[in-house]
């Protein structure tokens, strides 16, 4: 008892120490929130510690959060996966840029169907995760699927327990496109689900699906490319069935008009090839900044991960963001101001 | 003489009393004012969602992040149901094995035995949730959720209560999850008072021809009835505040229209660790903490309760005899 106190008090101290001396370093940048780019984040950080011995510390918490800790200027920039509209942008005087794009995708377990034979439009999907549509063979599937053997069974849809970025942009889909969906349920990271078990995490939603047969849950796409999981292909704005892979969503990206503001939100976008679930994560900072040299180091790191960090999106199974807008991004960097009004150098 | 001179020869040193007084006396009150601490920025926290529904948020089953509209009757329900069911599959199940290793284990089994049953208190909860999402889950579902719909397919009531999609997550599993999770500790408390009944009082009982059931339940059982309740109360505390294994068997549904112990639900853990990273700053946070206020609420009622409980049996106590 004593010991197991004596080393708990150790355990307490040496914490403190190590909080403290990170703290202290001023070279060190820190960055908090979304989960879903967070292993892009932590293997850019590393990549960028090896190139030039800044570190970069990212500390997945969740968009919320991230939010919640950039609005109270604890971390040198905060992370969401929900873009903030422009207004409120400019009430909190901060400024937002993408960084990478990723896909979110339906995907089943249904006995004898491969990936990417079934096909959904968001009508359908929207009904499925109302409730409305019960079972399998209902006619509204069965007409979008003519040649597949659907079982007569009830289906089990899964979703996420926890509030996400995939969430939102799985809800925001829904309710561009299923209006009831819009007024019953709406959009955000997390929303009052009518029906369907939550599991938590992409891993749980995954673990579900896997596990149940007949059921239909929505993850992020580096989930279904590692796991091998069966996708359904969706009809798009165009109003083709497309397979969710780097080129659909590259083409949803490519079809929002990133010049008038970086709040976009990439679902259901026109384009032949654009894959409907798709979104952008996102980076908040300060315009005018206390610590100007920590903005710096922050910009450089984005500027640096812009530069050399697509190679290493391609291998995670995110999706760079296209050049133009790259460009766009590092020209909307000069309102970030120190105290004095100066733009914040970042090269 | 000699006594007063050795006396001498130890070091006084006045202040040193002082000082360790003063400090065993700060320990005690830095506990307290961190408890009311706590409970007050828990106030503060949750004050948006105070104001705006007052009591009624206890009542009502709505929670709706979009609309901003949130009420926490379906997370209590979940804790109080899958605490009440874990305690009612733990307590006799702890009793038990308390029972045979007190009264009538061989002896070279004890030891071992008893290590196992506390080892399990040290498997972390994260992994009694994966094992319950993994392995448990459809265990339940083929071997006891579909025989039994199938069984009171049809019957009013019973049907109902063992509905829902055959998935082996809800209100059931988590509670004997947590029943498991609790019995180290329940069982082991109960062992050790068990053992400290005094072999005397259970000598004369055997003696006067008692059997093995009316030892335990006339000596054994009344001698330690205090520690019995502690334990149980420290299984019940546990139960409701377990988050992680919670979390992946219950199914995060926030629905009470189906009273099955099969449904999917939610607690009050489950959800404060599912939403609360994602929660934006305003009334959903300040619901999250309002629910936190109410699970503390409801650990502090329990334990007061239980000290009630155990006032109440020390009187008896003395009447009795």
């Amino acid at each position: 008892m004593n010991t197991s106190f004596n080393r708990a008090v150790l355990g307490v101290l040496t914490v403190t120490a190590i909080a403290f001396a990170s703290a202290s370093s001023a070279q060190d940048v820190t960055g908090a929130g979304a989960s879903f780019p967070a292993p892009l984040y932590s293997k850019w950080a590393s990549d960028y510690n090896k190139a030039t011995g800044v570190k970069i510390n990212y500390q997945s918490v969740g968009s919320g959060a991230g939010i919640r800790q950039i609005d109270a200027k604890t971390v040198d920039f905060g992370a969401s996966d929900m873009p903030l509209k422009d207004d409120e942008l400019a009430k909190k005087g901060q400024l937002q840029f993408p960084t990478v794009i990723g896909g979110v995708v339906p995907v089943v377990n249904i006995q004898g169907i491969a990936p990417g034979q079934l096909k959904l439009t968001g009508q359908v999907l929207g009904d499925i995760f109302l409730g409305k549509i019960a079972k399998w063979s209902d006619p509204a599937i069965k007409a979008l699927n003519p040649s597949l053997a659907l079982p007569d069974a009830a289906i089990t849809p899964v979703r996420r327990a926890d509030g996400s970025g995939t969430t939102f942009i799985f809800t925001n889909y829904l309710s561009k496109v299923n209006p009831e969906w819009q007024t019953k349920v709406g959009e955000g990271t997390a929303v009052n689900w009518p029906v369907g078990a939550g599991g938590k995490g992409n891993e749980g939603v995954a673990a579900f699906v896997g596990r149940l047969p007949n059921s239909i849950g929505y993850v992020e796409y580096a989930y279904v490319k590692q796991n091998k999981m069966v996708y359904a292909q969706m009809k798009n704005k165009s109003g083709n069935f497309v397979s969710p892979d780097d080129t659909a969503f590259k083409a949803a990206a490519a079809g929002a008009d990133w010049a008038k503001s970086f709040y976009q939100i990439l679902t259901e976008q026109t384009g032949k090839d654009a894959w409907p679930m798709t979104g952008a994560t996102f980076i908040l900072m300060h315009k005018v900044q206390d610590k100007p040299a920590q903005a710096a180091a922050s910009l450089k790191f984005f500027s640096w991960a812009y530069k050399n960090g697509d190679q290493t999106s391609d291998d995670m199974d995110y999706v760079p963001m296209p050049v133009a807008v790259k460009a766009a991004i590092e020209k909307s960097w000069s309102e970030i101001k120190d105290a004095a009004g100066k733009p914040v150098a970042f090269k | 003489m000699n006594s007063s001179r050795q006396a001498k020869s130890r070091r006084a040193s006045p202040w040193a009393d002082a000082m360790f007084g003063g400090l065993a006396k700060g320990a005690a009150w830095v506990t307290l004012a961190l408890l009311a601490g706590i409970l007050l920025s828990l106030i503060w926290g949750a004050w948006p969602a105070i104001a705006k529904y007052g009591i009624s948020f206890l009542t009502r089953s709505v929670w709706d992040p979009v609309q901003e509209d949130f009420g926490g009757l379906v997370m209590i329900y979940g804790t109080l149901a899958t605490s009440l069911i874990a305690l009612l599959i733990a307590v006799p199940v702890s009793f038990g094995i308390a029972v045979f290793l007190t009264e009538m284990s061989p002896g070279w089994l004890k030891r071992p035995l008893g290590t196992a049953i506390e080892l399990l208190a040290a498997i972390p909860s994260i992994v009694y949730g994966m094992w319950g999402l993994l392995v448990f889950g459809p265990i339940l579902a083929k071997y006891v959720q579909i025989p039994l719909q199938n069984l009171f397919a049809g019957v009013p009531y019973l049907g109902a209560l063992v509905a829902g999609p055959p998935v082996g997550i809800g209100i059931l599993s988590a509670g004997i999850i947590l029943a498991i999770m609790i019995i180290p500790f329940i069982a082991s408390v109960m062992r050790d008072v068990f053992e400290v009944t005094p072999t005397l009082l259970k000598e004369s009982a055997y003696g006067l021809g008692s059997t093995t059931w009316e030892v335990v339940s006339q000596v054994v059982l009344p001698y330690t009835k205090a520690g019995v309740v502690g334990g149980i109360m420290l299984g019940l505390g546990r139960a409701l505040g377990e988050t992680m294994a919670i979390t992946f068997v219950i199914g995060n549904m926030n629905q009470l229209d189906s009273l099955s112990v099969f449904q999917a639900a939610n607690s009050i853990t489950s959800a404060l660790a599912n939403e609360f990273a994602e929660a934006a700053s305003g009334l959903h946070q300040a619901s999250l903490i309002y629910l936190g206020l109410v699970l503390f609420f409801i650990t502090f009622v329990v334990l007061a309760l239980s000290k009630m409980m155990l006032s109440q049996l020390k009187k008896g106590e003395g009447s009795k005899t």
